[in-house]
């Protein structure tokens, strides 16, 4: 097993409410609680949960956009949580981002190769500039006249070819994909999806990949955490997390999603997970799943469930899932 | 007889005496109770043509030629006052954003009471004790109270149940609903079309689901018309569809999309380039150059729509002729 890239350890962020005259705190939503997890060199890591669940939040904490309330982040042996300013360069060098949308993410100013350029000249590249656009559109699928059109000028699946390439301009060793892929039509998504996996594989990336939607986050990673109101619920190798769920609220999320397959939707009884995702300013107690959870129990309303291991490298957060033995699968 | 039908129907934008086609003639038919999927990619003309039944199309887009036909009469006849009385009481739309078509400044209730009185033309009482039906069938939990609160207190979900109820309160015979469910999240995804599709069959009303997601099409619909740049390319039952797709860009579409019964080392099969700006012309069929099964003739003319797809070279017939 290769070593571990980023560990984050024990991490929760929380922003305070202010309210009043005198601004006083009256409240923290707490956006992610106590996450611990660990992503090793050259893999592919997926956050998945609805709106709120904290997975853009623990993104940008690992970004260092966000200051974690509790915990440390380490990356590559080195505690990275207290640095700040200068310190901080040589990790923003190894670490790049692509975002959702690359139309607001892209200076609509700048053409592609000025945005590239920008990049290279802050870091203080030292090869030739010019040469290393040229090459890093190259990479990412777009001819060399890229470099002289503005954002508008391009279809968004450029747009984000172009975001990708900035991410690879210093040649990092993580890079963090918040909804990399989402605002795509589906046959540029997949164009998008195949460059991020021959990009992986090429350059020896690791990748954060957080998204909401199941079958690209399954497609893309390699292990993958389900999160729900700030606190990671399930942790699985991907096929081992898709094809055998533990915790009910991965089941439900896996049923919500229909496969593109008229003859296997047909025989599929799915049951919509009722109640609507609460607020994370008052989570529930307890297991903060259990307001929606088709099982839960009197004791799932006061005890926090702490995550167990219920296969070889998965853990489940469920009060339920350590009385059930792991090869009992229901379906 | 068919609830709904579509011949032929040109839509193009008039900008300084230029016509640009954006919609080019689309057939299709809906029958009473049937849900049928539209669906495709940005600029594939599924939004504009269903606009163009709902009679809601933007001043510079003109209806160049066709003809929406529903119940035995031209839709696109009617006076602008006609329309407005068929929109509430026979046919109802559904929109992506449910925040931006419900007004910020009115209460729930007022726009719900409001949509009754005018289409059931009941005494505002009447309206209130309907609009409360409506919400608790909606799923609206604690009705009479949430009638007084303003959009901004209800969730996205919430919200798109609000519309719902709005748009089922005359019993429509069509709902049209536009990427109903895009901006939720995947839970209340599968609650809002539940709820879409128990409603629609409960009722009998037709439903127009316009979408990008093979899934949903998939879970939801009947028949499927696919979409690209402006035209219908195949047209038929979901199924079929799905397992015999005859045009290419079809085919492109389905292996396109990740799968959560898929092997995943295997790479997804995209089309390659981009979905046709709608404002470029191409000659041929505007898919040939995304296509890999295009030869000379698709650049040269364009393939006629049959009722089931509109391609020079139909990939059945292909794989017989290989064979």
């Amino acid at each position: 097993m290769s070593a571990p890239l980023l560990r984050i350890e024990n991490v929760s962020v929380h922003f305070p409410v202010h309210k009043g005259l005198m601004q006083r705190e009256v409240a923290a939503v707490k956006a992610v609680e106590k996450v611990t997890l660990t992503l090793n060199q050259g893999e592919a890591f997926g956050l998945v949960g609805e709106s709120g669940c904290g997975k853009t939040t623990l993104a940008r904490t690992v970004l260092r956009l966000v200051d974690p309330t509790e915990g440390e982040i380490w990356f590559d042996g080195q505690n990275i949580t207290g640095m700040s300013g200068k310190s901080l360069l040589p990790y923003r060098k190894r670490v790049a981002a692509i975002f959702q949308d690359p139309f607001s993410s892209l200076n609509p100013r700048m053409t592609a190769g000025g945005i590239l350029s920008e990049v290279l000249r802050v870091h203080r590249y030292e090869g030739d500039v010019s040469a290393r656009v040229a090459e890093l559109l190259q990479i990412c699928g777009l001819a060399p006249r890229f470099a002289d059109l503005y954002p508008h000028q391009m279809s968004g699946g450029q747009r984000q070819r172009v975001g990708i390439a900035r991410a690879l301009a210093l040649e990092p060793d993580l890079i963090v994909c918040d909804e990399a892929v989402s605002a795509l039509d589906v046959s540029i998504q997949a164009q998008i999806i195949n460059l991020l996996t021959d990009l992986r594989k090429r350059f020896g990336l690791t990748f954060l990949f957080i998204g909401h939607d199941l079958s690209v986050v399954r497609h893309l990673c390699d292990r993958v955490a389900v999160m729900y109101l700030g606190r990671v619920m399930e942790m699985a190798g991907s096929e081992e997390l898709f094809d055998n769920p533990e915790h009910p609220y991965t089941r439900a999320l896996i049923d919500a999603v229909p496969n593109p397959d008229p003859l296997s939707e047909a025989e599929r009884a799915t049951t919509a997970l009722a109640g609507e995702i609460p607020s994370p300013l008052d989570p529930p107690s307890g297991c903060v799943f259990h307001t929606r959870c088709p099982i839960a129990t009197a004791q799932c309303r006061t005890e926090i469930p702490e995550a167990v291991t219920v296969g070889p490298d998965h853990v489940a957060a469920c009060l339920a899932v350590s009385e059930r033995p792991v090869s009992e699968k229901t379906t | 007889m068919a609830l709904l039908e579509v011949r032929d129907l040109t839509i193009a934008l008039r900008a300084d005496g230029e016509d640009t086609t954006l919609v080019q003639g689309v057939s299709y038919q809906i029958e009473p109770g049937e849900t049928l999927a539209l669906v495709g990619e940005s600029g594939s003309g599924k939004s504009l043509s269903s606009l163009a039944v709902m009679g809601l199309l933007a001043k510079e887009l003109v209806v160049t030629s066709g003809e929406i036909v529903m119940e035995g009469e031209n839709l696109l006849d009617l006076s602008d006052e006609e329309m407005r009385r068929r929109r509430g009481r026979d046919m109802a739309m559904v929109f992506q954003e449910p925040m931006t078509s419900l007004n910020p400044v009115l209460t729930i209730g007022a726009q719900i009471i409001e949509s009754i009185e005018e289409n059931l033309g009941l005494s505002r009482a009447a309206a209130r004790e309907r609009a409360i039906e409506l919400l608790k069938e909606v799923g609206v939990a604690d009705a009479e109270r949430r009638l007084k609160q303003y959009p901004h207190h209800f969730s996205g979900g919430m919200r798109q149940r609000v519309m719902i109820a709005i748009a089922l309160a005359a019993e429509p015979k069509l709902i049209i609903a536009d990427e109903p469910t895009t901006a939720l999240d995947v839970t209340i995804q599968a609650q809002i079309l539940d709820l879409m599709a128990r409603l629609c069959r409960e009722h009998g009303t037709a439903l127009v689901l316009i979408t990008h997601n093979l899934g949903i099409v998939a879970r939801y619909a009947q028949r499927v018309n696919v979409m690209y740049s402006g035209r219908i390319v195949e047209s038929g039952p979901a199924a079929e569809i799905y397992h015999n797709p005859r045009h290419p860009y079809s085919e492109g579409l389905l292996q396109s999309v990740p799968r959560l019964d898929q092997d995943r080392s295997v790479p997804l099969a995209p089309i390659k380039g981009s979905p046709a700006d709608p404002f470029m012309s191409i000659t041929g069929c505007r898919f040939h150059p995304r296509c890999d099964y295009a030869g000379p003739i698709c650049r040269q003319t364009a393939p006629d729509f049959d009722g089931s797809v509109a391609c020079h070279f139909p990939l059945d017939t292909q794989q017989k002729d290989a064979s």
